[in-house]
């Protein structure tokens, strides 16, 4: 019986727990006392709106923020935002960020010895529209090693940042490609205990939406958690 | 997929540590509040981790649903910022900040009696899932009575308490603790 007055858990294998020995980062970080039921009250019915004034032109063509072309194979990567319902999420912020084709990052911290792009950042956001769809125009990215094994490499991977209706939709995950051999040996991907859960984080090749001599198309459908009767924080003067 | 489907939630997976390349623009774009504005106040924090070490690579997301920032924030109207959220990064210290509205209790109805809060999203390297957290104020009587505070054990509740900083107004200190000695109360989600 779900009792409607608390925030529901997460269907079981289909998140990550906090505490997964692979992912060695996950051990001093992860909290250790039980976890509290929260009652689900106007705070965590609500959440935030954003509008298109937040966002800037070519924000979600990550190939095209600099002077000149990135290096790399040029993709669209695109889909739509779901409810638990099967419903579009209209207007959620959707955020991205990625390595370059390297496999670099353009930050700070990433000391990997591979070259940047001076034509390439990395970092894109946009607003769904009136059918939940979003797409971003980019590179695909590389691979790129890690210290938290010997001989770690993670899976090519873009980070995604979404909100949804009310901010227990929000969700930061990470989209996949296709057919790549380092999934199976990546923590992070395998820290979701059940397959199809971690299928769904792999994107497709979408031919129909490829464009023949210019790019290949990548979907990926996102579902949130919330239902449609999850309201939006209210507008009011 | 057409309606009527019920649908899984897609898995999460950590925001790692580079996350400011492409969550960094929001903090920049969010129109800033100054404390000498009323009704404005400011948190100051910092993230550690079980040995006591700071989490240089956190993010955190507060959320106030009350609706008293409006007219500080310019919510309200399409397409500007919402009010009740903002976003911050820890610094190589660990440390971190956010000056908003001061959050009013929520209405109406058996809600009243929660006390002024914000919920908390923390998302770090290391964290495979966010966490979920409150902050309270410690001036607010109204804390005696709120059911998720006094739900909480006696000895954690002050995890969840934003407390005045006695040298300056309208500023509060307010930790978080991912594990160990003092670890901050998380909710189930």
């Amino acid at each position: 019986m779900i009792n409607p007055s608390i925030v529901e858990l997460a269907i079981p294998g289909t998140q990550p727990e906090y505490h997964f020995p692979p992912y060695l980062s996950s051990i001093p970080r992860s909290p250790r006392m039980p976890l509290v039921l929260l009652p689900k009250t106007l705070t965590e019915r609500t959440g935030p709106v954003f509008g298109h004034d937040l966002l800037r032109e070519r924000d979600n063509d990550l190939t095209a923020q600099h002077g000149g072309d990135p290096i790399g194979e040029r993709i669209l990567v695109h889909g739509r935002v779901l409810d638990e319902d099967g419903r579009p999420v209209r207007g959620a912020l959707v955020e991205v960020w990625q390595a370059n084709a390297s496999g670099r990052y353009q930050h700070k911290v990433d000391s990997h010895d591979a070259p940047l792009d001076p034509n390439f950042t990395g970092a894109g956001r946009t607003l769904t529209d009136e059918h939940g769809h979003y797409w971003f125009k980019t590179v695909k990215p590389g691979a790129y090693p890690w210290g938290n094994h010997y001989n770690a490499w993670r899976p090519a991977h873009i980070h995604f940042s979404l909100f949804g209706a009310g901010i227990l939709s929000r969700l930061v995950t990470q989209m996949y490609f296709p057919g790549d051999p380092l999934q199976p040996l990546d923590p992070i991907f395998n820290s979701i205990p059940d397959a199809a859960a971690r299928q769904r984080l792999v994107s497709r090749l979408d031919m129909e939406r490829s464009e023949p001599n210019y790019l290949l198309a990548y979907s990926w459908d996102v579902v949130l958690r919330g239902r449609g009767d999850t309201p939006f924080e209210e507008r009011h003067r | 997929m057409s309606g009527d489907s019920v649908q899984i939630p897609a898995g999460s997976q950590t925001v790692g540590p580079y996350f400011r390349i492409g969550l960094d623009y929001l903090i920049e774009r969010t129109p800033a509040l100054t404390l000498e504005t009323g009704g404005v106040i400011e948190i100051r924090g910092r993230v550690s981790d079980r040995d006591g070490s700071p989490v240089p690579d956190a993010m955190l997301e507060f959320w106030s649903a009350s609706k008293v920032g409006d007219k500080l924030g310019g919510d309200g109207e399409a397409g500007v910022f919402p009010a009740g959220f903002r976003r911050t990064a820890t610094d190589a210290d660990g440390n971190f900040s956010i000056v908003m509205a001061r959050p009013a209790p929520v209405g109406p109805g058996v809600e009243r009696a929660h006390a002024p809060h914000m919920l908390v999203l923390v998302f770090a390297r290391g964290l495979l899932r966010h966490l979920v957290t409150r902050v309270y104020f410690a001036d607010e009587q109204a804390n005696q009575g709120d059911p998720v505070l006094t739900a909480i054990p006696q000895e954690r509740r002050a995890t969840l308490i934003a407390r005045p900083d006695e040298s300056r107004a309208n500023v509060y200190r307010w930790d978080v603790i991912l594990q160990g000695t003092g670890e901050t109360v998380f909710f189930a989600w």
